[in-house]
């Protein structure tokens, strides 16, 4: 960032820490952008004349005369039409060999949507994956993370789903990605052809860990600027948003901020719930979608950065690796989409609800009887039927790798109820299994 | 002359300002941004310093800029006009504010001004009255909107005049009071109280007596809520918290429901302003949202306000009560407002409780669950010396962290609450929704005599017996499910199995409810007693089965039935047909 004339340039640094630096200065705003040797800084306290900022990509060598200057802005972002196809730094700084992007500037983090001007979300999303479309109906104006283990493939899943989604825009901001992640969403991107809508703002491994926390503003004000002014359906992609937890909990460290659980700030609940509450269905047709990554340490939910998570995004996908049919499924069970009430049985067809419920809770019965048989216990008639259609479910219908449209999907599962049971054990509703058993 | 400040130091939304007069605790004040002026709280004064929290964003703020003090606490208005509003957390009216997006210090008037309201008297000259006696009446929407004293009056007063019937606007003035010492003092339809102060303008408060009916049968029938009384649902995400909320919100017997959505989902809140107008109050045939206040301060609007906006929900609550109407309050979820309290007191640099959070957290929950209750008013009925009455009825959620029931908001909770419906990850997991645990769950009002007694006049002599034989049975159910599963199917007698299915039905047919299905989601008293009646008669029939392989396929048939039961209209030729097959369907395996 350029200094301009008549800025006045503090070089006396009273303190600093790993993350944080202190000097005396007045006139300034708080969350105020300065530089600290040419690094980007923001303000984080002013008592009295004493300033405290946060230096994004660290102290390291930082002396004690560093040239400090305060720009008198927060931090903000240029947006226009020209963003997309591009590829970002945590700052907005291109980072794929082109020029500067010049447009409106405005600040990243701004105002939340009055909720009385938010329409309902209302359109499906269609992802051709069954363990989605059928139990897990995608909604725009959705916020939905994957949680999954670090060895699962979520970001194929991801980019999978983005690019099914038919959003116009589709804006990744990746945290702590590994290079090779980068290219790899990069590659895929590309191989699609479908550059010309995306948006990337990337930090990697390589990248200070403090700079993430820049990640998810810099794509959501890059969202409201497509979603609100130019009225277009964009999906937005978050990962790793454990990652960016972390980084949180580094600063609130550095700022002897007391841990709540798991070492984690006291205010990481509102922390993320300003970011996934930017998934919005606007008055005027545009919407922002988020899907992201929620990485856990073994399947741990009640961790402080999953537990938060789920209590603010709309559900959540899990994968997991079943061993009965070797491929990665999403779990039943323990995903949910909270908004899908909204569209199934309205949007797709009337038996959907009776349809997805019966499977599962079939699918619960044979998850019961492969419990019985670890055990040792001899399986009875009905124990047998589910675990034969459990395997079919997973196959047919929970892989990853499934890609039909949601009516298939529905008679996939009536032909595999067919197969196994009577219509009295499915118990879905009688007009419902009239008109769609499968005629033997 | 008010006392003015100036900004000394910002710590995100905790302002510091040092004031050149005197400032009270929980005094608000206004901090002047140029062109925008941002609401505060005094929470703690040291010296000369108040440190104030902001009901903002302090983006840009500045150290020396100036604040005005405005000697009074955070007050909401009261007055006609209330009832079908969409507020935030501070009483603004939220569509009232211009464009899509919250504008920082966009403060909009809670009451409508210019309104005109048809004004009729009840009291005249001479009438001797105090805070909370009724002067007359306007008529909000449908409901009777009584016009009374203002709370803030002390000690008796007696009437002087009363304006004759006719259309008035909020801020006319309506009759004039004269105090003990002979003061004439003006009385407005409009008057304001500060939130975190109970509203204590009545006369008694009993323990509650009667039932607050939702339409919930696992909640109704098991563990039911009394009308005043206070309960709260703990649960891990995804078990159902908001999907039981809102279907109580829509079937609970009361005269106005008061959402607080507390530092959760906009789009939550965006279901309930989309669908309230369009649907359908089930007893008085009026649109839902008539009967509807919600104050919503979503988990992305400012924290500080989080915590104002249960306050501001509850004192509109005893505002509405003190006109003798039956209120419910709903709070979803009063985790996130423990969570606001949290961040505040961290960044003053308190020395944390349990979990980081606040020492007293336990006093200031039970203070706010015990605002609730049945209360009998000042305001004695025409021509009677029966006092009239009201009751406000709290029903909150709680957001246990990881799903620990242990964590210090729900055992703080716990303490405050006279039911306690928790929610079950397994039965989430399993769909058998709504997902409240049967056994863990508790109601202590069914221990009270005078709901007992109230419950048998009501429903039916043996209802109670009943309903605590339902909680053995469950339990006995779950105990033969857990053998079962030790010793395997063949190595338990066939009357584990019977036990562990007939426990299967009531769990089915009794405890399990299609939120989402027309007919099913809302269960009247009659049509739960005749449904537990027709359970237990299967649960005491003495059936006969050869191999426990029979049982199973059996229990599934009849559950399906009384399935198809709960899903067709009541006492209808369907309904009626699904009982004979149910009957049929017993006499097959009956025991001679």
């Amino acid at each position: 960032m350029e200094t301009t004339a008549f800025q006045k340039i503090y070089t006396k640094i009273t303190q600093i820490t790993k993350a944080t630096c202190s000097l005396k200065a007045s006139g300034i705003g708080y969350e105020e952008i300065a530089t600290v040797n040419g690094r980007l800084a923001q303000v984080v306290k002013i008592q009295g004349d004493d300033v405290t900022l946060q230096i994004f990509s660290g102290t390291e060598g930082i002396p004690t005369n560093a040239e400090v200057v305060f720009m008198g802005k927060a931090p903000s972002l240029k947006v226009g039409e020209e963003l997309a196809g591009r590829f970002f730094n945590a700052y907005g700084e291109p980072i794929d060999g082109g020029p500067a992007v010049e447009g409106k500037e405005v600040e990243i983090g701004g105002p939340s949507v009055n909720p009385v001007r938010r329409k309902q979300p209302s359109d499906l999303i269609p992802t051709g994956i069954a363990g989605i479309d059928l139990n897990n109906t995608l909604v725009t104006g959705q916020k939905i993370p994957f949680f999954a283990d670090p060895d699962q493939p979520f970001n194929q899943v991801m980019a999978e789903v983005a690019l099914r989604a038919k959003a116009d825009k589709i804006i990744l901001g990746g945290m702590g990605l590994s290079n090779d992640d980068y290219l790899f969403f990069k590659n895929i991107f590309d191989n699609a052809g479908a550059l010309d809508r995306i948006i990337s703002f990337i930090n990697t491994t390589e990248d200070p860990p403090v700079e993430r926390l820049l990640v998810p503003d810099m794509a959501l004000t890059t969202a409201e600027y497509f979603a609100h002014e130019k009225n277009e359906k964009v999906l937005v992609l978050l990962t790793d948003m454990t990652l960016y937890a972390d980084a949180l909990s580094i600063v609130s460290n550095r700022m002897d901020q007391i841990p709540s659980k798991d070492s984690m700030p006291g205010s990481l609940y509102s922390d993320l719930a300003k970011l996934y509450e930017k998934a919005v269905q606007f008055p005027d047709g545009g919407s922002i979608t988020i899907i992201a990554v929620t990485t856990l340490s073994g399947g741990d939910i009640t961790h402080a950065i999953p537990d938060n998570t789920g209590y603010i995004t709309e559900g959540q996908l899990f994968l997991r690796r079943d061993t009965d049919i070797s491929k990665v499924i999403i779990d039943p069970f323990r995903s949910l989409s909270r908004l899908k009430q909204l569209v199934i049985g309205k949007q797709t067809r009337e038996d959907h609800p009776q349809v997805m419920n019966a499977a599962i809770r079939i699918f619960a019965d044979a998850a019961n009887a492969k419990t019985k048989l670890e055990n040792g216990f001899d399986l009875n008639d009905y124990d047998e039927r589910t675990l034969k259609f459990a395997k079919g479910y997973s196959n047919d219908l929970l892989a990853i790798d499934v890609n039909v449209d949601i009516d298939t999907m529905l008679d996939t599962g009536w032909r595999l109820f067919g197969e196994y049971f009577e219509k009295a054990e499915v118990g879905i509703k009688d007009e419902l299994v009239e008109k769609y058993w499968p005629k033997k | 002359m008010a006392t003015k400040g100036k900004v000394v130091g910002i710590i995100a939304n905790l302002v510091i300002v040092e004031a050149d007069g005197p400032v009270s605790q929980n005094e608000i004040c206004f901090i002047k941004m140029p062109g925008v002026d941002l609401m505060a709280e005094v929470i703690k004064i040291i010296g000369k310093k108040a440190y104030t929290q902001v009901f903002e964003s302090t983006r840009g703020l500045k150290v020396g800029t100036n604040v005005e003090f405005m000697s009074h606490m955070l007050e909401v208005t009261l007055g006609p006009g209330i009832l079908s509003r969409n507020y935030d957390g501070l009483q603004n009216d939220l569509d009232k504010m211009d464009g899509v997006f919250l504008k920082r210090g966009d403060y909009t008037a809670p009451l409508n001004e210019d309104a005109e309201w048809e004004f009729t008297p009840m009291a005249q000259a001479g009438d001797k009255v105090e805070a909370g006696s009724w002067l007359g009446e306007v008529l909000e929407g449908w409901m009777p909107h009584k016009i009374m004293v203002p709370f803030k009056f002390e000690g008796n007063y007696t009437v002087k005049s009363v304006v004759a019937k006719g259309t008035y606007k909020t801020k006319d003035v309506i009759g004039v009071v004269t105090d003990e010492k002979g003061n004439d003092i003006e009385v407005t339809m409009m008057q304001k109280w500060p939130v975190k102060v109970p509203i204590k303008a009545y006369r008694d408060k009993p323990r509650p007596f009667k039932i607050m009916e939702t339409g919930v049968r696992t909640m109704d029938t098991l563990n039911p809520l009394a009308e005043g009384g206070t309960g709260f649902v703990p649960g891990p995400f995804g078990a159902g918290k908001t999907v039981l909320q809102h279907a109580v919100s829509q079937q609970a017997d009361a005269d106005m429901i008061i959402v607080t959505a507390c530092g959760e989902r906009a789009n939550e809140v965006v279901e309930i302003f989309t669908e309230f107008p369009e649907l359908d109050d089930p007893r008085t045939g009026r649109k839902l949202m008539e009967r509807t206040t919600i104050i919503c301060n979503t988990s992305n609007m400012p924290v500080a306000a989080r915590e104002a906006s249960v306050y501001t929900g509850m004192t509109i609550a005893e505002y509405y009560r003190a006109m003798g109407l039956k209120i419910l309050l709903l709070a979803d979820s009063t985790s996130r407002w423990a969570q606001a309290l949290r961040e505040m007191s961290n960044r003053m640099e308190e020395l944390p409780g349990p979990d980081a959070f606040p020492m007293d957290l336990p006093a200031i929950i039970s203070n706010f669950y015990a605002r609730a209750g049945f209360v009998y008013l000042n305001q004695l009925k025409k021509d009677s010396k029966e006092p009239e009455s009201g009751s406000i009825t709290f029903l909150g959620t709680v957001s246990p962290a990881g799903g620990n029931l242990k964590e210090p908001v729900t055992e703080s909770t716990k303490k405050a609450a006279r039911c306690f419906y928790a929610l079950n990850q397994d039965r989430a997991d399993s769909k058998r929704y709504p997902a409240i645990d049967p056994i863990d769950s508790y109601s202590k009002y069914l221990e009270y005599p005078e709901i007992q007694e109230y419950l048998k006049k009501t429903i039916s002599e043996d209802w109670v017996d009943n309903v605590t034989k339902v909680k053995d049975y469950l339990l006995r159910g779950k105990e033969a499910s857990e053998q079962i599963n030790i010793l395997g199917d063949d190595g338990v007698p066939i009357d584990y199995h019977l036990r562990y299915w007939k426990a299967e039905v009531i769990d089915f047919v009794i405890l399990q409810q299609d939120a989402f299905d027309d007919i099913d989601k809302s269960t009247s008293f009659a049509r739960q007693k005749f449904m537990l009646d027709q359970v237990l008669a299967v649960y005491n029939t003495e059936f006969k089965f050869d191999s426990f392989e029979e049982v199973n396929p059996y229990f599934k048939g009849i559950i399906n039935t009384f399935k198809q039961m709960n899903y067709a209209e009541y006492e209808s030729d369907k309904f009626k047909e699904y009982l004979k097959e149910i009957e049929t369907k017993i006499n097959e395996r009956k025991a001679v």
